[in-house]
């Protein structure tokens, strides 16, 4: 099952005009600093990078360290200048990469 | 002075009469009507909010995975819960009435032990769902979600009526190496601060809920597992008779509020 996520992008916006964009993904963020109840390490498993671009243009990019919490949740404002489809990317530490996409409709 | 005994007799008496009345009456909540709150008045503001926006509600990735879940075939017939039930918004108003008494089954059932059963019944062959495990937790998580906004209202006479009185009993004894009933923090002290948090009323209206401490979405008894944990009482397993008594017990306790579910907590 493909790892779930959810996106809230406005459905429209006047161009010019400042948007908010929340995205949340299903992700434990396994820090790789906990030990089991055996003592054994848990092995680090996080999610690396995320990315919105929007028309192959970069909108918004972050890097993500063992500090952010589980299911990480990450919201940032843009600028709306056309309609279009906004494409979000999350890669976790093994290169393996989650999409997803969104439309909005600029008047 | 020396009447003091006398008066203390009176008053005595008094309250037998009152506690004796109140036995053959109607249950008590304890907490008057007007002050039943829901756990959700005691977050944060910027918390009250993230549960009720759809992109920053952390328990809604569980209702999409149920709703994946839903229409996914399991079982050698190949039947999903779809192929029965149709649409998840077939399920609106269920989580209200559960627990519930199955006659049939004979014994009190919650919505995730109706969902293992009607798995292990209704689509044979499939691998059974484990208690709080991802997929139980997703599948009860969507059922309730389509009760959302819907107020508990669960049936305590009839069959019930022993169960309920069990969990009734169990809330309202004391437990663990502390000696604490459940009563005395959410009814005698609600409100008040005990290790950094307010002390909430104790309902489950908003499970499975999304707890910032797990990291996690859990059911209402992982959340009962901590409580118990915390009086250093031996928690009663998942799933089991026990638990879901006082879940009947907290479900009747909550009176009318709305369900939650996926709440925020804390």
């Amino acid at each position: 099952m493909a790892r779930p996520t959810r996106i809230l992008v406005p459905k429209t916006a006047k161009k010019g005009e400042v948007i908010e964009i929340k995205t949340i993904i299903n992700h434990h963020m396994e820090t790789g600093f906990r030990r089991d109840d055996v003592g054994r390490v848990i092995p680090r498993d996080i999610i690396t990078r995320f990315r919105c671009t929007f028309g192959g243009e970069v909108v918004f990019a972050m890097e993500l360290f063992t500090g952010i919490a589980a299911n990480p949740f990450i919201a940032f404002t843009t600028v709306a200048t056309e309609s279009g489809e906004l494409a979000f990317e999350w890669e976790d530490q093994n290169g393996e990469v989650t999409r997803a996409t969104a439309t909005i409709s600029v008047a | 002075m020396r009447r003091a005994p006398a008066y203390a007799a009176a008053v005595a008496l008094f309250a037998l009469t009152f506690a004796l009345a109140g036995s053959l009456t109607a249950h008590e909540r304890g907490i008057p009507a007007a002050e039943i709150r829901s756990g959700k008045t005691f977050l944060s503001r910027n918390l009250q909010a993230d549960q009720d926006d759809p992109a920053a509600n952390l328990g809604l990735l569980w209702v999409d995975q149920g709703a994946e879940l839903w229409r996914t075939p399991a079982g050698t017939e190949g039947k999903s819960c779809g192929t029965c039930h149709g649409e998840p918004a077939a399920m609106k108003g269920v989580a209200t009435r559960y627990p519930a008494f199955d006659a049939a089954l004979g014994r009190l059932m919650n919505l995730e032990t109706r969902i293992q059963n009607c798995r292990t019944t209704h689509q044979s062959g499939a691998p059974s769902l484990a208690y709080e495990s991802q997929e139980l937790l997703a599948l009860t998580t969507l059922v309730t979600y389509q009760s959302r906004g819907l107020p508990m209202s669960v049936a305590i006479d009839g069959p019930a009526q022993e169960a309920f009185a069990r969990g009734e009993q169990r809330f309202h004894r004391p437990q663990g190496q502390l000696g604490i009933s459940c009563a005395q923090c959410h009814v005698e002290n609600w409100g008040k601060r005990m290790r950094g948090d307010t002390v909430s009323q104790g309902y489950a209206t908003g499970f499975p809920a999304y707890r910032l401490e797990w990291e996690t979405l859990g059911s209402s008894h992982r959340r009962l597992r901590a409580c118990f944990n915390g009086v250093r009482a031996e928690p009663f397993p998942p799933g089991s008779p026990e638990f879901i008594e006082l879940e009947l017990y907290l479900a009747w306790r909550a009176d009318r509020l709305p369900i939650e579910t996926p709440a925020l907590r804390r």
